[in-house]
């Protein structure tokens, strides 16, 4: 009987610690990618990542502690068991990087150093300068280098994903895959696919995202039948920095190492912010926040800035939307050492000195907490059953995802520095359940009749060739592009309101019928990147017509979904007795909306490419839901009443060590 | 002429619109001017002849050379205004983190993404040259094919050589200013900036033959690269390693791959490879040291045996 033969898409953090994984198992990998795998968009994490560490288990840290601020900070929007496999597996991935090579920043003692990230107390992120993804990303690509001369990897880099093949059982048996070079097509007989292709923020025009990151992999399995989880969680980083190709990622850790973000206190203060004296700042995270300070969850950290910039008109400039990132009270030996790689591209990008003069930064769409809809198998102590093909499988048998194409680990807000650590668990843990798939087929793959293969590869070659005849038409791709990326940036980030929504709807369906008539500019068949970027911007529509859909009917706020018709809002009254009331109130309503909307969207892709939403319940039997308030200040007596409704229930296990949280009282 | 510039030329009408941002401050504010000419070398596939194509585009505040191959992607006409095939580059990150866009921007090779016009404009005030990459083949434009690059790094064995990715405890203990010595070799972009400025580095390009498979193929090209210089990025990275405490462990390997064909002898000292790095990596830093490296391990060969 033949090998079983595993094809991993994409060659990021995710594909490559699977294909590692994989080859090291005995299985023979194909390895498809649109760039060369080390030129991936994990290159671009830069902060670190989290696990629990020896230091901050001794102050009373714990993998529950990682798992729980991780569920907190999704505004419990996750299923548990996975985050907390994920949270257990921790140490032991920063472990392995670090075996491999990673150069994480050391103490004088030669220890791993870490630092804080947004959405904890501890001091959980490993690092590499502020170029930890890179790092990360480059010690995989070397053993997959490995791998590669030892012949149980091929790699087929500048080739693109095209769809799934099933089989008459609706089975995954390989994919149609494009030569981004030649522009030929192939079929890749596979006793199992994985996803692995990143988010996909290019539906919002410019992002933090690299251009990569289309989302067509993932769209492209959507309309082949795969559901789509929680689209409408994107997250929108705090700091980023604008620019007309792209909006730059300035990393949380500019905060972790003692970064203040600030406005003047005077709208559009025309002074040099070197000349401004502290008593006329405002550190508005840090007023409204004292516990966490600037390094509250980025949902929240989002919508503050956002805030002081559109409804408080504070914004450091004018004509643009921007505050101070401050980084000028960090010794520049420090800053150097830990933050030298995002200093260099502030500098380089915008030509003025960081660790001389504040950043001028606004927030930029990020991260997709929402993915492909992926299965898992629970363990009886609440973790996940390794070696079980149900983890990260899609819907579609033989079909998984993992990294940020799958929905599973964020929730509704992600938490920064977790990433890496996703990307990575899913892509070491899903591969002995994939294999175990491998044999659930019956026969191999290989051994298929080439009839299965050959529709697939009929439509996509009649898919290309009828673009390829379209240069006729009155559509400029670029432009549509440009037009959906405004659209969706104006109405799908930080505020949303159902009437925007519906109207940006029924917008994205008339650019998609536009689309319809795109002329290509370039008819060759060589390296053709004009096609192949038509292509997938035709792919986008149906992700954004899934993210405001799942937007327009969630009526509530949740994580990084916000809609201010719909936020709950904080205590007013002075009157100890009025306080109390509302308080009441907040929780009557918090506890309504948890049991209406704690729940998990699930897209299908209807007959006509229209998302058919639907909703599943959430397995939170580890931890139960609690108000996400984060120390806000008057959100006091909110959290005194939820502790007594909790103790009178009985429930509650280690959330009241915790400090409840809310998201939504700022409105 | 320019054509078609209402509808792609400003790139948002929205709340981070193009207004002249202070913290750019390249000082050409009152002289900004209207369009953007450059020139392209082109070429529609290997082999085939390579020509200069001339484009016009609307300035905009802060723009880099990926802002320009966009617009010149999205109008699709030369300067004359003919309609013309949109020019094929690589890029991804646009953070000069991922080592796609590497082209040689007014002569020097550089990556794309961080050619701000406003200094290009200042090294020549007419025109942007855009030319591919001369050290490896053209696939098409500015597209070149660089998988001699990655070559040469399964040549060094740039790897750590694990077990493998079961649990074993943390890593070795690392003194932090080996971490501050190991950190920038590993911040290597694979971009390619140092074999184009070298004098060492000759361009190899084998074609595929018809009676070729795609694994022969394969097989003769990679033999030719194995006669052809290693290049500084995979000194380095050899470097890198041999200096890891796990990595070290096969430093012989990569010494025997040094002092091979191809290798560290081949290294004229012309330091151009320092000097266009745009990660400011210490490559002569590198070199020497396997150089000297090389020559204490041929000693201690003669010795041994």
């Amino acid at each position: 009987m033949a090998q079983p033969r595993v094809l991993v898409i994409g060659g990021g953090l995710a594909g490559l610690s699977a294909t590692m994984r994989l080859a090291e198992l005995g299985i023979n990998v194909d390895l498809v990618s649109l760039v060369p795998v080390k030129r991936s968009h994990s290159v671009c994490a830069q902060g670190g990542i989290n696990s629990v560490n020896s230091l901050t288990r001794q102050q009373g840290d714990s993998e529950w502690k990682h798992f729980d601020d991780t569920v907190y900070g999704g505004d419990f929007l996750q299923h548990q068991p996975p985050v907390k496999e994920m949270a257990d597996w921790g140490p032991r991935i920063v472990d392995l990087m670090d075996r491999l090579g990673v150069p994480f920043n050391r103490t004088p003692e030669g220890f791993r150093d870490q630092r804080r990230f947004g959405g904890t107390l501890f001091k959980r992120t490993a690092f590499a300068g502020a170029t930890t993804g890179q790092q990360l990303l480059y010690s995989l690509d070397e053993q997959v280098r490995r791998w590669e001369v030892e012949g149980k990897v091929k790699k087929w880099e500048f080739w693109d994903f095209l769809e799934p093949v099933l089989d008459d059982a609706g089975r995954c048996r390989g994919a149609i895959c494009q030569d981004l070079v030649t522009m030929q097509f192939r079929a890749f007989p596979a006793d199992a696919v994985i996803l692995a292709t990143g988010g996909c923020g290019l539906l919002y025009g410019r992002s933090t995202m690299s251009m990569v990151c289309t989302g067509s992999a993932v769209s492209r399995a959507y309309r082949a039948g795969a559901w789509y989880g929680n689209g409408e969680f994107i997250q929108v980083h705090p700091t980023a920095i604008p620019g007309a190709d792209k909006l730059r990622l300035m990393s949380e850790s500019a905060r972790g190492e003692g970064g203040r973000v600030w406005v003047p206190k005077t709208p559009h203060d025309p002074r040099d912010p070197r000349d401004i004296p502290e008593s006329e700042r405002s550190y508005f995270l840090e007023e409204r926040y004292p516990k966490y300070g600037n390094l509250v969850p980025r949902d929240i950290a989002t919508r503050e800035i956002f805030d002081i910039c559109t409804n408080e008109g504070l914004s450091v400039e004018k004509d643009r939307l921007c505050v101070y990132l401050d980084l000028t009270h960090v010794p520049r030996e420090t800053l150097d050492r830990k933050l030298g790689g995002i200093l260099e591209i502030y500098e380089k990008f915008q030509g003025v000195d960081p660790r001389v003069v504040p950043m001028k930064i606004f927030p930029a769409v990020h991260y997709s907490m929402g993915g492909l809809w992926v299965d898992y198998e629970k363990s009886s102590s609440g973790g996940l059953v390794e070696g079980s093909p149900r983890n990260q499988q899609t819907n579609i048998p033989g079909l998984y995802a993992i990294g940020e194409c799958d929905y599973q680990y964020h929730g509704a807000n992600r938490l920064g520095a977790n990433s890496l650590l996703s990307c990575i668990f899913s892509g070491l843990f899903c591969a002995p359940g994939v294999i175990a798939g491998c044999d659930a087929g019956g026969k191999k793959a290989a051994e298929e009749s080439s009839r299965l293969f050959e529709s697939g590869l009929r439509r996509e070659e009649e898919r290309h060739r009828a673009l390829l005849v379209r240069t006729a038409g009155d559509e400029n791709p670029y432009d549509l592009h440009q037009q959906l990326g405004n659209l969706m940036t104006r109405v799908a980030t930080v505020v949303r309101r159902n009437e925007q929504l519906v109207a940006a709807y029924a917008e994205v369906c008339s650019l998609e019928e536009r689309w319809r008539r795109c002329a290509v500019s370039d008819s060759g068949n060589w390296t053709n990147q004009n096609v192949v970027f038509t292509k997938s911007l035709g792919d986008m529509f149906p992700l954004a017509k899934l993210i405001l859909k799942g937007a327009l009917q969630r009526d509530e706020c949740r994580g990084a979904h916000y809609k201010p018709d719909f936020a709950m809002p904080g205590i007013h009254s002075t009157d100890p007795a009025e306080k109390r009331r509302e308080a009441e109130a907040w929780c009557d309503r918090f506890e309504a909306s948890t049991r209406r909307w704690l729940k998990s969207t699930v897209a299908k892709c209807g007959p006509e490419g229209e998302p058919e939403i639907s909703y599943q319940d959430i397995d939170t039997s580890l931890m139960p839901p609690r108000p996400r308030l984060y120390g806000l200040v008057g959100g006091e007596e909110i959290e005194e009443v939820w502790k007594e409704r909790q103790r009178a229930a009985g429930v509650g296990g280690d959330a009241q060590k915790g400090s409840p949280a809310y998201a939504g009282a700022t409105s | 002429m320019i054509r078609s510039v209402e509808s792609t030329g400003h790139h948002d009408g929205g709340q981070q619109s193009q207004s002249p941002d202070v913290a750019g401050g390249n000082g050409h504010a009152d002289a900004a001017p209207q369009v953007v000419r450059v020139r392209i070398l082109r070429q529609d596939a290997p082999g085939e002849e390579s020509y200069w194509e001339r484009f016009e585009i609307p300035y905009v505040a802060n723009m880099n050379v990926i802002s320009i191959l966009q617009q010149v992607a999205a109008q699709a006409k030369s300067r004359d205004g003919r309609r013309v095939a949109p020019v094929a580059w690589d890029c991804n990150c646009l953070e000069e983190v991922c080592g796609s866009c590497t082209m040689l921007i007014n002569g020097r090779t550089r990556m794309a993404c961080s050619a701000l016009v406003d200094r290009l404009l200042v090294e020549s005030a007419d025109e942007i040259e855009l030319r591919p990459m001369s050290k490896f083949p053209v696939v098409r434009d500015l597209v070149v094919d660089r998988g001699r690059l990655f070559h040469s790094l399964e040549r060094v064995k740039a790897w750590v050589p694990v077990d493998g990715s079961y649990d074993h405890g943390p890593g070795p203990r690392i003194a932090p200013e080996n971490q501050e010595d190991a950190y920038p070799l590993a911040t290597c972009i694979s971009c390619g900036c140092c074999l184009e400025a070298c004098p060492q580095f000759t361009k190899i390009e084998a074609v595929r033959r018809e009676d070729e498979s795609a694994d022969e193929f394969e097989a003769r090209r990679n033999a030719a690269f194995d006669k052809g210089f290693v290049g500084a990025h995979a000194i380095s990275q050899a470097m890198l390693f041999n200096g890891h405490p796990t990595g070290k462990m096969i430093a012989d390997e990569r010494l025997t791959a040094l002092t091979s064909q191809g290798g560290i002898q081949m290294c004229g000292n012309a330091q151009n490879c320092v000097a266009v790095c745009p990660k400011s990596i210490p490559l002569t830093r590198s070199i020497a040291r396997a150089g000297r490296a090389a020559t204490v391990w041929a000693i201690r060969k003669i010795f041994d045996r």
